[in-house]
């Protein structure tokens, strides 16, 4: 029970990462139909940025909660820049290009930014100094640290904040009435450029968040951080429905707790030797407490799409996503 | 009639071409015969993906793994990993089998889905088999995880082994110059099939779906089964593909078949143009040559410029990659060359926002 609980502490803090990142995707899929592959590329570029500020001041003698801060600070506005550029030089002239050529364009830019960052901040890993004293909790039997409560409570207060937003402000509503059907968005007056380019903007600024919060959670960051996780985090955008807000932030936490439970479970699950009938005729390999495990936890990444696929065959939208009409 | 003897003429001549191709790459060095099997394997490979992505309009970004399984039955058959040895010709087929069926495995499920619902699926699954392939080492050893197997047998057609070095008539034909026939003659055919598929009724079934899916089924398409088979054709070439990899390379691992390759391939068809056989050869022919005609440039530009080297080839060599992508799709968004059906929906309006 106590490793139940402590999987779940570490899936919600992965899984808010996710989720944040996965806003990104969602909100820029659901504005322009567009799968931004570069948007893990903001992340790392985010993790980057924070990396250099954080080592510098760290010597300085700052708080390191103040630190911390201004690297945040100085990542979201370069990731906002680089996001806005994207959206300007290669995906705005594609708007009305068949489907597939801004996801290549998509793919192009992620190169161009992964090896970019390569060049400025060499391909080694880089390891996050240590400057955030540890603190830790119990909770029901699970040790929580400072910086996962810091890190899921961040996650739900943006999240709340990216609600109140889309939902409650001039800009969300333009956003939405763009998503809904650009062309009588501009007959409304909306200035659809701007409100795509504040999207992008505004995802862009999550994803150095997020990208701040993956580095001083792992204290690692590369300049390829950003595929695995974009990944995940589009994945988990898919399983929620794509386009739909509330539905990246499910997907994303649902995503980080299944993760977790699959990693903590299936090596005990797949262990032959626990089931006698297979124990017996597996002999030896079990006798005196002896393992044969099929999936060990390096099996970690397949949950992530083995949840997704099962998902999407049975919901074929997403969890919250709407029916979207046959012709795609 | 004229014409058609200037279409032979252009055949004759380009098959000349082809033919003496690997005598004259061997001048530049030895390493260009292997290039140009390895542009050729993409060749295959793009060929194959072209079927489910631009005849039946199925974005699939896992292709990879169908290579990757390919590679892999042909290398646990014919290595000492399980001590079996068949020869090629068994093998091949039962690799295309093999990948076929994961085709269709694929398919199957995501047979409801559509677009980018499809695209993540497909690339969870391309990586759901490259992480198998990583650990079925444990509880038994199946694929050696991530050392990979090695000692692959070559290709053997009777006495003649494709990896050693044998002379015809006094003219001395190296391993990488009988795979480079090989594979051409296995080029030729796929090229022949795509080519007549696209003209035939599955082809214009596929066209129908990728069209419209809806009004394909209306007028009694069977859609489910199309799908599938197209899965199934595209991931059999891919598996062939994969099986003369393993032969070719003699050791395979599952670096090889990383999301980044299946984002290449899909590179290739989207950037030579989408369902146009000529298209895709051309997109898979500059994807693979590029990048490697840069790897011999980069670094002596640099020396002549700076006196020394400033970047690593490699950046290089991926920024210039990255960056033709982009603007190659900026100006051409449909590709380099185009197909027949892509350029009449360019001229025409789009309903879609």
């Amino acid at each position: 029970m106590d490793i139940f609980i402590q999987q779940m502490v570490n899936g919600l803090t992965l899984g808010a990462v996710y989720a944040i990142v996965a806003l990104g995707y969602t909100m820029v899929y659901g504005i322009i139909q567009l799968i931004n592959f570069a948007h893990g590329e903001l992340v790392m570029i985010g993790a980057m940025v924070a990396f250099t500020v954080i080592n510098l001041l760290a010597a300085a003698g700052m708080p390191p909660l103040v630190v911390v801060l201004i690297g945040t600070a100085c990542a979201i506005p370069v990731c906002m820049l680089v996001g806005y550029s994207m959206e300007r030089l290669a995906y705005r002239p594609l708007r009305h290009a068949p489907r597939l050529a801004p996801l290549i364009t998509a793919i192009g830019v992620s190169i161009i930014l992964q090896h970019l960052a390569m060049l400025v901040w060499s391909r080694n890993v880089l390891a996050f100094p240590q400057i955030i004293p540890i603190t830790t909790y119990n909770f029901a039997g699970a040790v929580v640290t400072g910086v996962q409560l810091t890190i899921v409570g961040l996650c739900f207060a943006m999240m709340g904040g990216l609600a109140l937003l889309v939902y409650r402000t001039r800009l969300g509503t333009a956003m939405r009435a763009t998503a809904q059907n650009p062309q009588v968005a501009r007959l409304m007056g909306v200035d659809v450029n701007r409100v795509i380019a504040a999207t992008f903007i505004i995802g862009a600024a999550l994803g150095a968040v997020a990208g701040v919060m993956f580095g001083t959670y792992y204290g690692v960051a590369q300049y390829t951080m950003g595929s695995v996780l974009g990944l995940k985090a589009f994945a988990a955008a898919v399983l929620g429905g794509i386009g739909n807000v509330p539905g990246a932030m499910v997907g994303g936490l649902l995503l980080g707790v299944v993760e977790a439970l699959g990693a903590g479970y299936i090596g005990e699950f797949s262990d032959l030797c626990h089931y006698d009938m297979l124990a017996a005729s597996l002999g030896e390999r079990c006798a005196d407490g002896g393992h044969f495990v099929l999936f060990g936890s390096n099996y970690q990444d397949v949950f992530a799409f083995v949840v997704l696929i099962l998902v999407l065959v049975f919901r074929p939208s997403g969890l919250l996503g709407e029916r979207v009409g046959d012709r795609a | 009639m004229n014409r058609t003897k200037l279409l032979w003429a252009g055949v004759a001549l380009i098959a000349i071409t082809l033919l003496l191709l690997p005598f004259a790459l061997s001048y530049a060095g030895t390493a260009w015969v292997r290039i140009a099997n390895f542009a050729m394997l993409y060749v295959l490979l793009a060929l194959g993906l072209n079927i489910v992505v631009g005849f039946a309009g199925l974005l699939d970004l896992g292709y990879i793994a169908f290579y990757a399984v390919g590679a892999y039955a042909y290398a646990l058959l014919a290595s000492p990993q399980f001590g079996l040895h068949l020869p090629f010709w068994v093998i091949l087929p039962i690799g295309a089998a093999v990948a076929a069926l994961f085709g269709v495995m694929l398919g199957a499920p995501t047979l409801k889905l559509r677009g980018d619902y499809l695209a993540i699926v497909t690339l969870g699954f391309g990586e759901i088999v490259r992480i198998f392939l990583n650990n079925l080492s444990q509880p038994v050893n199946i694929t050696r995880g991530p050392q990979g197997i090695a000692g692959i047998d070559p290709v053997r057609v009777g006495s003649v082994d494709f990896s050693r070095s044998d002379s015809l008539l006094g003219v001395v034909f190296t391993g990488s110059m009988k795979y480079y026939y090989l594979l051409l003659l296995l080029l030729l055919a796929i090229v022949l099939i795509n080519v007549r598929l696209q003209n035939s009724r599955i082809g214009r079934a596929w066209e129908a779906i990728r069209e419209d899916e809806v009004a394909a089924r209306a007028m009694g398409i069977d859609t489910t089964g199309m799908k599938l088979l197209a899965f199934a054709m595209g991931a059999s070439f891919g598996g062939v593909a994969g099986g003369m990899f393993s032969a070719i390379q003699a050791f395979i691992s599952p670096e090889s078949f990383v999301l980044v390759e299946s984002v290449m391939v899909v590179s290739m068809v989207v950037l030579g143009g989408m369902g146009n056989v000529a298209g895709v050869i051309l997109g898979a022919l500059l994807l693979a040559f590029v990048p490697e005609i840069l790897r011999w440039t980069v670094e002596p530009v640099q020396h002549a410029l700076f006196g020394k080297m400033l970047v690593e080839p490699e950046v290089i060599r991926m920024l210039i990659f990255g960056l033709a992508l982009v603007l190659v799709m900026l100006f051409r968004p449909a590709g380099l060359l185009p197909s027949a059906v892509r350029k009449r929906e360019l001229t025409h309006e789009r309903t879609d926002p």
